[in-house]
């Protein structure tokens, strides 16, 4: 069996657009039988698959349903219902159509979201007699935050209220009043159907004269096609980092979907959040003809000028239209693991191609989407690392909708939804599934957002000089990096940051130690103590090291008067290379956000040891 | 940008996807058109290349046309050819065509559908899990070795179209099976947006579909458009018949076509000619839920 139809098709040709609908609502609202009474009346079945299901019905003693004709697996026979998407195709003389016939019931709510996540338009099925139910709500509220702005509403088994014009407006006056509190997008059309018989679907029904609209399948070939994303600032997530040398190819290819906007051979581009530029050499691509421009929707490769290190999750940008960076955002979310959204530890956060640990920062409200009138709570702030919220926070449960604030354990690029889809949606991961997925609606201030802004400008506009990253790491072996002993005065921290860089130097590589006390001497000696003067000191510390960095040097540092909480300052100005912490401490409190944690008892050999182990696993020292 | 240039962006995004999250990756080429086109838009999303192993389970009842095919691709793409075969069954000779003359009710008479429960499905669930040994073509020699790696694969690129049966049409675009290889169609992790699942437990292994918003027609358009090789065996040699899908000899039949190339097989699914045929209808072991039933217990 088949449930397409590759055929009914004098006028298939590649260049036919083609779309993806989904059909959504309430279990039994009867969105199987739409689509197959669909399927059957635009010729678009199998010769014999009509009179099979018909004959197998007679078989089993079931009554026929035109839901059969899709509802191709086992299971949904028997228990008559839709238990994951099914996918099938028509088409008009406008256009093709995949048909995502997502299943109603609320178990199965996961399927309908993946089905629905594909789609550009909807359609929006709302049984006469039962009126408006939960998941009617629900999935219009779904729909809406997945973007899916074009939905017609069909008010099916209109045969069942007596075709009662007036039946059909309330349905469409309540459902219009729902959409409208949520802020959803109002529909294209309602229309009245009776999908077992065929009326408004793809024919006009003669028994229901007052209704003037348009039948579904003209008001599916009046949906739009979204507009082209090319004239929108240009983004490229970085994908992966190519290079097949044994193969021999030598080509360094930093691999990618356009997902706005285009970019030529000869741009300046920046990567965020790392801020790394350079310009793109060329546009790479396999028995393809060479081009020099590329424009949103294609999946493709750059190699660039000047060879520099960017790493899977940044954003490839133009310098004068870059994506935002901050550990902090706004965002709703749908939540469908097993287990509440826990504000007390840490998720995987997956947006475009990054992938950090994140936690709730601040829940503002959780919604129940299945009822007439959403519930706001009061906002409940999560103190983060505390163990516990503060407040009544309403639990996150499975279903819910949530309008919070996500907190990342390190700087990401991405936009609000209103600037760019793809990036900016994410899921949420708990242990091994996906158990969440939401919109940024807006980015929030972090403490560190000065200093980012500070580090952008500098390295946007940093003059290079004649001899690449590449080149100076290919030459000494190693990249540069920053590593940071931090700690209380007298654990040991300038013993090991000594025995370290003499060692790594002994191994070759340019290793140089930076005494914060040094920097205090010299560049810092005009500094008149004052509340602010502490962000200076490290402001001041960071910008030195930075300039040690881009020589290439592998920085070891030590000193007091920067401890471990001024460390994501460091990192905020210093995004372009890696720095890492260590920790000395004798109580070993679990701090816990150090690369690597000393007691202060361990043999210098021991600590260089662990050092070079923590060096290769940052890919400093294996190129 | 057309369709077939969309479906092949988000083919090769889904297969650059892949490569990224599993460490032990492999796709599954059964040389017919579908798996051919996926190898194709792997060398597009790689620039050329194809940087993990080809598996293909040999039932060893293939036409011979096609293993010559398939080596002949192997060497001159440089892939890592690996093949796995369900070698006690054939040796015991419990196969369907080996025992297809024997009466009707000879318990020793082994049915179409439990033959490729044996020669693909067993075959292929312990070829991916490294239970029984693989054999790697050596592109120096041309000859087939067996393969060092006893390895399992994690990741299992495959094929299939959501248009061609039923409960294809069902799968994610990265569907996880369990340890038993088992497919349990009610519980499928979400799919939102481009974010696959790419976690997953030790044991457990994905198969990934970039080709699931593919049809029949799409794909003969991006052969042409591509000019990708196929097997003579798709098209008309005179006798007025050829295949639409590629299986077993013994358990497949030709339509009856005039199409002699590529462009004949177009025009003939445009004309509308086979619309009232389902694509699979010459494979004769998946009667009704024969498909499914397999594929929940692993077939592709």
């Amino acid at each position: 069996v088949k449930n397409n139809a590759t055929g009914n098709a004098q006028r298939v040709t590649a260049a036919l657009e083609q779309m993806n609908i989904v059909i959504v609502g309430h279990v039994d609202h009867g969105k199987s039988t739409v689509v197959g009474r669909l399927l059957a009346d635009t010729g678009s079945l199998p010769e014999g698959k009509l009179e099979a299901v018909r004959k197998e019905c007679q078989r089993t003693g079931k009554p026929f349903e035109y839901a059969f004709l899709l509802d191709a697996l086992t299971d949904e026979q028997d228990q008559g219902i839709t238990i994951d998407t099914a996918r099938s195709f028509f088409k008009t003389a406008k256009r093709d159509y995949i048909i995502i016939d997502a299943p109603g019931h609320i178990e199965f709510l996961k399927n309908m979201i993946s089905g629905a996540a594909r789609a550009e338009a909807a359609v929006l099925v709302i049984d006469a007699k039962e009126g408006v139910r939960e998941n009617s709500r629900r999935h219009g509220y779904i729909l809406s935050m997945l973007g899916i702005n074009q939905v017609i509403i069909c008010v099916n088994k209109m045969d069942l209220v007596g075709r009662s014009e007036n039946t059909f407006q309330d349905i469409e006056r309540e459902y219009r009043a729902f959409l409208k509190s949520i802020g959803a997008v109002s529909p294209k059309a309602f229309i009245p159907v009776s999908a077992t018989n065929g009326e408004n679907l793809a024919q006009r029904s003669l028994q229901m004269p007052w209704y003037k609209g348009p039948t579904l399948l003209e008001s599916l070939d009046d949906f739009k096609k979204a507009p082209s994303k090319s004239d929108r600032a240009f983004r490229m997530p970085v994908q992966a980092v190519y290079k097949f040398v044994s193969q021999g190819d030598d080509r360094r290819i930093v691999a990618g979907r356009v997902e706005a906007g285009k970019a030529k051979v000869g741009d300046k581009v920046v990567f965020l959040p790392s801020n790394k530029t350079s310009t793109i050499k060329s546009i790479e691509a396999f028995n393809a003809p060479a081009r020099k421009e590329i424009e949103a929707g294609w999946s493709t490769g750059f190699t660039l000028t000047e060879e520099i290190y960017v790493t899977r999750g940044e954003i490839m940008a133009h310098a004068d239209h870059p994506p935002l960076v901050s550990t902090r955002f706004r965002a709703n979310l749908i939540w469908l693991g097993k287990k509440p959204f826990s504000p007390d530890r840490d998720y995987k956060l997956k947006i475009h191609t990054q992938a950090v640990p994140v936690r709730i920062q601040q829940i503002n409200k959780v919604i129940d989407a299945s009822q007439a009138s959403p519930d706001a709570n009061a906002p409940s702030p999560v103190g983060r690392g505390t163990g516990s919220p503060q407040g009544e926070a309403k639990p996150i449960n499975r279903h819910d909708v949530a309008d919070l604030i996500l907190e990342s354990r390190q700087p990401i690029a991405f936009d609000t939804i209103a600037e760019g889809e793809a990036t900016g949606r994410f899921v949420i991961v708990d242990g091994y599934d996906i158990a969440g997925g939401g919109i940024i609606t807006g980015v929030e201030k972090d403490e560190k957002e000065e200093l980012r802004a500070e580090a952008q400008r500098r390295d946007f506009n940093w003059i290079k000089g004649g001899v690449s990253q590449e080149a100076r790491a290919a030459k000494l072996s190693h990249r540069p990096a920053l590593v940071m002993f931090v700690g209380k005065a007298g654990v040991g921290k300038h013993k090991y940051a000594r025995a370290v860089e003499k060692a790594l130097f002994d191994k070759g590589m340019s290793a140089y130690m930076l005494d914060g006390t040094n920097v205090l001497l010299g560049v810092d000696s005009d500094l008149v103590w004052v509340n602010t003067t502490q962000q200076e000191l490290v402001r001041r510390f960071a910008e030195v090291a930075h300039i040690l960095l881009d020589a290439g040097h592998l920085v070891i540092s030590t000193t007091n008067s920067i401890g471990l909480a001024d460390f994501s300052a460091v990192q905020a100005l210093i995004s372009d290379f890696p720095v890492l912490a260590v920790d000395v401490n004798p109580a070993k409190s679990a701090i816990g956000s150090a690369d690597l944690q000393l007691t202060g008892k361990e043999s210098e050999p021991d600590v260089i040891a662990k050092m070079v182990g923590l060096l290769e696993k940052h890919h400093i020292t294996n190129l | 940008m057309d369709t077939l240039d969309q479906l092949e962006q988000q083919s090769v995004y889904i297969l650059r996807e892949a490569f990224r999250h599993f460490e032990r990756l492999c796709m599954l080429w059964s040389v017919g058109k579908d798996s051919t086109v996926l190898l194709w838009l792997a060398r597009k999303a790689f620039f050329g290349h194809v940087p993990f192993p080809l598996v293909h389970i040999d039932t060893s009842f293939k036409i011979p046309e096609m293993i010559t095919y398939r080596d002949k691709l192997a060497m001159e793409y440089k892939l890592t050819m690996v093949v796995g075969q369900n070698v006690e069954a054939l040796k015991a000779k419990t196969t369907f065509p080996d025992t297809q003359n024997l009466p009707d009710g000879d318990p020793k008479k082994v049915s179409r559908f439990d033959c490729c429960g044996m020669l693909k499905r067993e075959a292929l669930t312990n070829t991916l899990n490294g239970t029984w040994s693989r054999k790697r073509l050596n592109l120096k020699t041309g000859k087939y070795e067996i393969d060092q790696d006893k390895e399992p694969y994690n990741g299992v690129i495959v094929g299939a179209r959501a248009d061609e049966e039923g409960s294809r049409s069902k799968e994610r675009y990265f569907s996880p099976r369990d340890k038993n290889n088992l497919w349990d169609v009610g519980e499928q992790p979400p799919e939102f947006w481009n974010q696959f699942k790419t976690d997953f437990a030790p044991g457990t292994h994905v198969r990934v579909h970039p080709l699931l918003d593919w049809t029949e027609l799409h794909i003969w358009e991006y052969i042409k458009r591509e000019n990708i090789p196929t097997v003579s065996l798709y098209y008309d040699q005179g006798s007025g018949t050829r295949y639409r899908s590629l299986g077993c000899a013994p358990c497949q039949s030709p339509i009856h076509s005039k199409a002699k190339n590529v462009d004949d097989i177009i025009a003939e699914l445009k004309s509308g000619k086979l619309k009232n045929i389902a694509e699979r209808s010459g494979r004769l072991q998946d009667g009704k839920h024969g498909l499914e039933e397999l594929r929940r217990e692993g077939y592709m």
